[in-house]
This record gives C-alpha cells, sequence and structure tokens, in this order.
C-alpha cells in the first residue's frame, strides 16, 4: 500500500523521538565520562582520566571479576538446564507433571525480583539450618541463583529454536541407525547451537546486570558489580560510574549485536 | 519400564530437581514463613512448626496477617504500586504502540536494525541506565541545565525523588517489553486487511480503530502484561529516584526484611505480591490460549 | 511363500481418532506396493508403524519372520525416504548419505565406496560436496533416496514421494522408482494419495479408507473388478447404479428402466459399477437395445477425452468418457448411452 511522504515523515519522528528517549541517557553517561569536571553541568573539556582512576580501583576490579565468573557459570548452568527442559517441552508431548514444570520453568519470569530473591535467600538460610550447605551465602549461593533465574529466558529462547526443526530429521536419523542420543548430538545440537549462543549470551548478561536478587543471596566479601554500584550510586553522582557504566554499555552492546546476529542467523 | 520411558526422565531429570529445589521448594518455604512468628537470633524466625517431644507443634503466627490488613503502610504500598504500574503501561502504550507500529510497517530491510536498536538498551546494565536518569533529573542535572540555558525556566525544577522520577524511569526500562512483543504481532498482520478495508471505504483512522486495533489486541494485551506484572514489583527505580514518603510495595519489602528484620512480614508480602499479581496473570494466559490463538 | 512383512491385528489410536483399525496386510518380497488413499484414510500411519516411528496401540508386525513390533527405527531392518526428505541441512550430500554408514561405524574407506556407488545408482554423480540447501527438489529427494538405499535395506518405506514434484519429474521419477526396485529387488512399500500414480507403479494396492484396508489386489483387478462401491468410486470414479437382480449374470438397472448383462452375479438387491470411459454417446438408439437416453448437461474438455455429464430420463446423473463423438453431443441435445455386456460390475455391498 502506498504510504503518503506525510505519514512518512509521521512515522520517522515518531520512531526518531523514541530511539532518542531510549538512547539519551545511555549517551549522556557516555560523554560524561570523559568530562573532566566531576559535575554533570559543566564541560571542563575532554579527559580520560576517570577511566584512570577506575583502572586501579581495587573494589572494582574485584567485583568485575567476581561478577564475570558468577555470570560465566550461570550462562553455562542456565544453557544446559535449559537445553533439557526445552527439549522435553517441545519433544516429548505429553508427560506427568507437564503443567507443573512449565510454569516452574516461567516462573521467574512471571516473579517479582523481590519474591524470587527472598525465597531463594530463606531456602539458603533452611538448607544451611538442615545440612549445613551452602555455608553462609556469598558467590555460591548468588551463583545458584543466577543459574535460576537465567534457565527461565534461556529455556524460551531454546524452546522456540528446538520446537523450529523438522521432527522428520530426528526420525531419519533414528531411521538410519542412530540411537537418540547420537542423534540429538549429530543433527539437534549443530542446528541448535547458535539458539544455545545467544541463550547463554543472555543469561551472562542478565547475570552481570542483576542487583536485586543478588542483594538479597550476597554475603559478606561477595560484592558483585551491581552491588559495588548501587552503593556507590547511594552516595551521590560518581565520574568513576561514568567511566565504567561506558566500559559495560560498550561489551554489553558488542554482546548483543553478536546475539541478536546469532539469533538471526538460526531463523 | 521401556527404555524410550527411561530416557524421559533421564533428560527430565536435572531440570525437575533443580527446578524443585530452587523454584518450588522457596516458594514452599515463603508460605511457611509469612505463617511464623518474628524471632530474635539468626535467622530471626521462630518457626510455625516445630518437634517437640517426638511430634510436631504449631505455632502459627497471624500477627503479620493482622499488621498487613490493618496497617496503612502496606495497603498503600500495594495501590501505590498498582497505580504506578498502571499509569506506567497505559504511558508504555501510548509512547510504545506508534513506535512498534511504524516499525512494522517499515521496509523489510529496515526493520531487523529497528529491532535491534529497540533491544540493545535492554541488554544495557539496568542499573546504569536508571542511574543515568539521576544525572539529568537531579537539581542541578542535565534537564535543569538545558531548560535553564533555553531561558524556559529560571528556577531549576524538582523532579529527582518525586513520583513523577519514578514515572518517567519505568517507563523508559519498560518501554522495550511493550514495543518488542507487540512489534511482533503487529509484523505477523495481514496488511492486505488494511487494503481490503480502505477498497471498502474506511478512511485511514477508521482502518486503524476497526481493523488494526482489535487484530493486534492479543500482542498488545501480551505487552501489557509484560510491562504491568513485572512493574508493580520493581525495587531499583523507585529506591534511586523516588522518595521514601510514597514507597512502593518491594521497597517497603525490603524495609521490612533489611531494615526491620521482620522476615515474616516480608514473607507474607512477598505471598501477597505472588497472588495479587502472578496468579491472575496465570489465569489470564491460560485463558488466553484456550480462546485460541491469532 | 512366507510374506516378508506381515501386519497383524495393526491398531493405533492417537487420543479418540482411531488411525490404523485392527489392519492385517501381508506384503510379498520383492513387491512394489501401495498404500493408496485420501488424506487421513490411515495409510500414512501404517507406514510408520511399519517403520518403527508409532507403537502400536494393539497388533504386531513382523519383518521376515521376526516380530518387530517393539523395536525402535534404528533397529529395524527398514528405511524411510520421507515427505519432507528431512535432509540433514548441516552436511553436504555426501555426509548425509554416508550418515547411516558412520552410525553403523563402517570403516571410511568402504563407506566411502558404497556412497559413490549409490550416488552413480540415482544419478547424483559430483554432487557430493553440495550442501541440501543447493539442490532442487527433485535432486534432495534423489539424496534421500541414496541415503535410504546405501544401507541396504530390506525393505524401502517411502512416504509421498512424488507428491512435492511438478508433473513431468513426478513421470520420470516414477520410472525411476521402478527401475530401481526392480534393479536392487528391494520391497518397496508406498504411500501414495495419488491413484494413477498407484496404479502405474505398484505391483499391489491396498485401498485404505478411515483406517481400514478395505480392499487389497493388483491394480488392474482392483481397477476392473472392484469389491465394493468405495472402491469402484475410489479408482477411477465409475457411475455407482442401484441393481436388482433379474437371472444369472443380469440385472435390472430401475432408475435406467433397462436390464442388462453384468460380469458376476448379484446374489440380492445391490449396484453396479459402470466406468465412464466404458460408455458410448449417441444421438441415435444404438443396436441391441433399449438403451437408457437423458439430456446432455455438462461437457469439459480433458484434451484426451471429453467428459459428459448425462441426466438420465430416471433422473439419475451419469458420467461419460469419450473423445471423438459422432455427432458430437452439446449440453442441451439429447443422447443415448449404451455399453458392451463386460462393463457393468456387479457389486453387493
Amino acid at each position: 500500500m502506498r504510504v503518503s511522504r506525510g505519514a512518512k515523515i509521521a512515522g520517522g519522528t515518531v520512531l526518531g523521538l523514541g530511539y532518542a528517549f531510549l538512547f539519551a541517557p545511555i549517551l549522556s553517561v557516555i560523554v560524561y565520562s570523559f568530562n573532566e569536571s566531576r559535575l554533570v553541568t559543566v564541560w571542563s573539556g575532554f579527559s580520560t582520566k576517570w577511566y584512570g582512576e577506575l583502572a586501579h580501583d581495587d573494589r572494582v576490579l574485584n567485583a568485575l571479576r567476581l561478577s564475570l565468573g558468577i555470570a560465566a557459570f550461570a550462562a553455562s548452568g542456565a544453557v544446559i538446564i535449559g537445553t533439557m527442559a526445552a527439549y522435553a517441552l517441545a519433544r516429548f508431548g505429553k508427560f506427568r507433571g507437564k503443567a507443573l514444570f512449565s510454569g516452574l520453568v516461567a516462573a521467574p519470569l512471571v516473579l517479582p525480583e523481590v519474591t524470587t530473591g527472598l525465597s531463594m535467600l530463606l531456602l539458603f538460610v533452611l538448607m544451611e539450618r538442615l545440612i549445613g550447605w551452602p555455608q553462609g551465602r556469598g558467590a555460591i549461593t548468588i551463583a545458584i541463583a543466577h543459574v535460576t533465574f537465567a534457565v527461565a529466558y534461556a529455556t524460551v529462547i531454546i524452546r522456540s529454536r528446538i520446537a523450529s526443526l523438522d521432527p522428520a530429521l530426528e526420525e531419519a536419523a533414528a531411521d538410519l541407525g542412530a540411537r537418540p542420543f547420537a542423534a540429538f548430538v549429530a543433527v539437534v545440537l549443530p542446528l541448535i547451537a547458535p539458539a544455545l549462543a545467544a541463550a547463554w549470551l543472555l543469561s551472562f548478561s542478565l547475570s552481570l546486570d542483576d542487583f536485586v536478587i543478588t542483594a538479597f543471596v550476597t554475603g559478606p566479601g561477595a560484592t558483585t558489580l551491581p552491588l559495588l554500584i548501587f552503593s556507590s550510586v547511594k552516595l551521590g553522582v560518581n565520574p568513576e560510574i561514568n567511566a565504567l557504566g561506558t566500559l559495560i554499555v560498550g561489551v554489553a552492546s558488542m554482546v548483543a549485536l553478536t546475539a541478536t546476529l546469532l539469533q538471526r542467523k538460526s531463523g | 519400564m521401556s527404555a524410550a520411558t527411561a530416557r524421559r526422565r533421564g533428560v527430565l531429570a536435572l531440570p525437575w530437581i533443580w527446578l524443585g529445589l530452587f523454584v518450588a521448594a522457596p516458594f514452599v518455604i515463603v508460605l511457611a514463613i509469612s505463617l511464623s512468628s518474628a524471632g530474635y537470633g539468626s535467622p530471626p524466625i521462630d518457626f510455625f512448626i516445630g518437634w517437640q517431644n517426638g511430634h510436631p507443634t504449631f505455632n502459627i503466627n497471624l500477627d503479620s496477617f493482622e499488621l498487613l490488613a490493618s496497617d496503612q503502610l502496606y495497603i498503600r504500598g500495594f495501590l501505590n504500586s498498582i497505580a504506578i504500574a498502571g499509569l506506567t503501561t497505559l504511558l508504555c502504550l501510548l509512547v510504545g504502540y506508534p513506535m512498534a507500529y511504524v516499525m512494522a510497517r517499515a521496509p523489510a530491510r529496515l526493520q531487523p536494525l529497528l529491532v535491534m536498536l529497540v533491544i540493545l538498551p535492554f541488554w544495557t546494565s539496568s542499573l546504569i541506565r536508571v542511574y543515568a536518569w539521576i544525572g539529568i533529573l537531579k537539581e542541578n542535572g542535565l534537564l535543569n541545565g538545558l531548560l535553564l540555558h533555553l531561558g524556559l525556566i529560571s528556577q531549576p525544577l524538582v523532579i529527582l525523588n518525586t513520583p513523577i522520577a519514578v514515572q518517567i524511569g519505568m517507563v523508559y526500562a519498560y518501554l522495550p517489553f511493550l514495543v518488542l512483543p507487540l512489534y511482533a504481532t503487529l509484523q505477523k498482520l495481514d496488511w492486505t486487511l488494511l487494503e481490503a478495508a480502505a477498497d471498502l471505504g474506511a478512511k485511514p483512522w477508521s482502518a486503524f480503530f476497526r481493523v488494526t486495533l482489535p487484530l493486534s489486541w492479543p500482542g498488545t494485551l501480551a505487552g501489557a502484561l509484560l510491562v504491568f506484572v513485572p512493574a508493580s514489583g520493581e525495587y531499583l527505580i523507585p529506591e534511586l529516584l523516588g522518595s521514601s514518603t510514597l514507597p512502593m510495595i518491594s521497597t517497603v519489602l525490603w524495609t521490612e526484611f533489611f531494615g526491620n528484620r521482620d522476615w515474616p512480614m516480608a514473607s507474607l508480602i512477598a505471598v501477597m505480591l505472588l497472588l495479587v499479581l502472578a496468579i491472575p496473570l496465570l489465569f489470564l494466559r491460560g485463558g488466553q490460549a484456550t480462546a485460541g490463538r491469532v | 511363500m512366507a510374506p516378508l512383512i506381515r501386519l497383524e491385528g495393526l491398531t493405533k489410536r492417537f487420543g479418540e481418532t482411531v488411525a490404523a483399525d485392527d489392519v492385517t496386510l501381508d506384503i510379498l518380497e520383492g513387491e512394489l506396493f501401495g498404500l493408496l488413499g485420501a488424506s487421513g484414510s490411515g495409510k500414512t500411519t501404517l507406514l510408520r508403524l511399519l517403520g518403527g516411528f508409532e507403537t502400536p496401540t494393539a497388533g504386531r508386525v513382523l519383518i521376515d519372520g521376526v516380530d518387530v513390533t517393539a523395536l525402535p527405527p534404528y533397529e529395524r531392518p527398514t528405511n524411510m525416504v520421507f515427505q519432507s526428505y528431512a535432509l540433514f541441512p548441516h552436511m553436504t550430500v555426501a555426509a548425509n548419505i554416508a550418515f547411516g554408514l558412520k552410525q553403523a561405524r563402517m570403516p571410511k574407506p568402504e563407506a566411502d565406496a558404497r556412497v559413490e556407488e549409490v550416488m552413480e545408482l540415482v544419478k547424483l554423480a559430483e554432487l557430493g560436496k553440495r550442501k541440501p540447501s543447493e539442490l532442487s527438489g527433485g535432486q534432495r529427494q534423489r539424496v534421500a533416496l541414496a541415503r535410504a538405499l546405501v544401507l541396504r535395506p530390506k525393505v524401502l518405506l517411502l512416504d509421498e514421494p512424488l507428491s512435492a514434484l511438478d508433473k513431468k519429474l513426478r513421470e520420470h521419477t516414477q520410472f525411476e522408482l521402478m527401475r530401481l526396485q526392480r534393479e536392487l529387488g528391494i520391497t518397496f512399500v508406498i504411500v501414495t494419495h495419488d491413484q494413477d500414480e498407484a496404479m502405474a507403479m505398484c505391483s499391489r494396492i491396498a485401498v485404505m479408507d478411515m483406517g481400514k484396508v478395505i480392499e487389497t489386489g493388483t491394480p488392474r483387478a482392483i481397477y476392473e473388478r472392484p469389491q465394493c462401491r468405495f472402491v469402484a468410486d475410489f479408482i477411477g470414479g465409475a457411475n455407482i447404479i442401484d441393481a436388482e437382480p433379474v437371472g444369472p449374470s443380469r440385472v435390472r438397472l430401475p432408475a435406467l428402466g433397462v436390464e442388462c448383462a453384468v460380469t458376476d452375479s448379484l446374489p440380492a438387491k445391490g449396484w453396479v459399477a459402470l466406468r465412464p470411459e466404458r460408455i458410448s454417446l449417441s444421438h441415435e438408439a444404438p443396436a441391441g437395445g433399449p438403451w437408457p437416453a437423458g439430456q446432455v448437461e455438462a461437457v469439459a474438455f480433458h484434451g484426451d477425452f471429453q467428459l459428459y455429464r448425462v441426466r438420465m430420463d430416471g433422473g439419475v446423473e451419469l458420467r461419460v468418457a469419450a473423445s471423438n463423438v459422432p455427432g458430437d453431443p452439446k449440453p442441451g441435445e439429447r443422447a443415448f448411452l449404451s455399453w458392451p455386456a463386460d462393463a457393468p460390475v456387479a457389486l453387493s455391498r
């Protein structure tokens, strides 16, 4: 249908304003990370000194290290469990408890973060009381919590990809002599690999960024990057945070780009 | 048991165990704690079931329930959350629907780029993005600086730490959650229907209201829920951008838990949050499924 | 000779639907056997039960005397060519074909030789390094065929092999399949909804409807001597006319007001099947009457014949397929219908 020029301009304006709204705050952080002055409203010159201070800030470096480690663990765990759950949901037809299973997988997507965080903390406390593990709260409890909510997202991505595969492919593999696991490895895995990668990247990002759930299940000595940023922000606008934020945005954008390209490649 | 069944159980084992332990069990525990009393010690709970002389004793404490029902703080917190979440949803719809529409009608080769631009902010740290608004909205922040410079105002506006700041932050954070599913629905729409409507004499606006809007309703609803439910439970944005005089329910939960060390109360709030939000949501999704997929 | 394949009392239920209803069927070695039916008739279900892709609700599947009912596909001596071909998109043509050999742990040199051999057989040489997405529909089908044949199965199952091909390719592939089957001597079981295809290719056909096998026989037998109205109508669209017996090999057709001879005797009231292509049309009453007459309602040009729809005086409509009819009857004109004595087939059900 022919679109009038007026409509095109209107459409472009709508999108332009929308994107401006979405990107303006991010851009402001990036721009002011290079501001020599501490004050946001005063531009006193281009400087990378905040990045320099960041590089020497041990607390930030430690928090970064911890966050990255937990994120990698969470992403890997989420993809492994998520693949199993996704395969079952996509290929097993009806099975006992499917509705409950489906609900449990999706729960973190639906529940408010404070609820998930609180409930997991209570679990950890009870577990420590009953069986002595996990001992105290810290990196381990954070990692477990992150895997749990990341599974919800990973399963959605992977399930959609598995469901789009022709079931005849697995039947053909079986027909040609492959036992179920061999068929999965030889046929399904290569074809869902891009979705697995996308799910890994998304889980990684979500874990890296999580604040609320982490705040509940963390313990002494386990300060992740978001926790550090939050306490820093509560104290006031900190130019180092701008630099950190810019770096995070830069890395996250590249991750997002990669993941989106991967997802499109897998159809 | 046949080999096929054993294999299925094998695949389901790990997910079941993980989910059962880390999703189902916590839920039950929260429920249980909400029935217990606050105590001293670590953890600060007097569990509602005890074991004495070889048989269980019950000590269900409903103080939290009474307090919840009576103290204005909690009721106001829930209402406040629902109100803010509702307004957020509405604003997201007003801003997001046009965006999604334009995206869906854009030339096919542009669409992936447009989608990516919406997804991009979603991937970058939400904490940083909320923090950015502090820099923009504070009294000596970017917005005031710009408005003062342009001469539009003479005194800096107080926006930060007010409900308005919270609202702006919420709309900002949740916009992609509405735009993306709505775009997905609109993109699948059969645009020849609009041509048919035009052929039958409908003007553009009329066609929109009578054809496009109704057909995009499932996607709109999905997006709206995807905004409303998590938004009601949002903690970070009101905490960083709002004030403590009009807290949202998550802030109340946080204060009860970390501030007052009243774990049973916090648990009860969590359960209430769940009931008030998640359960109607599940019913709605179930209803949508049976009503047929559009 | 003992049958190679025996389906015994095979039933498959999906919830409320009965896809296969107590089917008992024998397929002999070396046959090109066709399962013919409309969609939903159960023919694909039967094929899948044979291949091991469904487990029956009741009944047994025996291949070469062995009860394979409980065996999964990878343990059966069958191989399937799927309707969608199901080629592995991430593997080359050669890798696709070699897949089964790899699963059987055949040493590479031997496997490579077998792959080459079968590619020659289906005329795919030189295409080994291509990916499925780079092939035409016909080429993809040959890859699917090669992939199954390279394993030298006892039984080859084909699910609607010609349905995705255009008309010209269909004819060519038909002959190719028949040639392959002859050369290799493998038993083929083909599922198709196209009766012309089934009749042209198969040595024997089982006509299916609603999960049951209605009739089994050679194409000629089924065509010339259908045992029931369903088959008579399904195959070749015969005219079904009410009939009453009036003597040995003779019936009366009340709706047409005439008597005629029939092939076999009709024991009681029944029907007669009269194929459109065996009826002649003429403006004048032919000899050997009395013959029924009616009004030509429509004429459709089909290239090698014309299809006439004639409303007989008794009210019933008959279809006549004829070419070069003298006088060239047009809609609105009256015509007489006549047929040879061996044309009507008596049907009691």
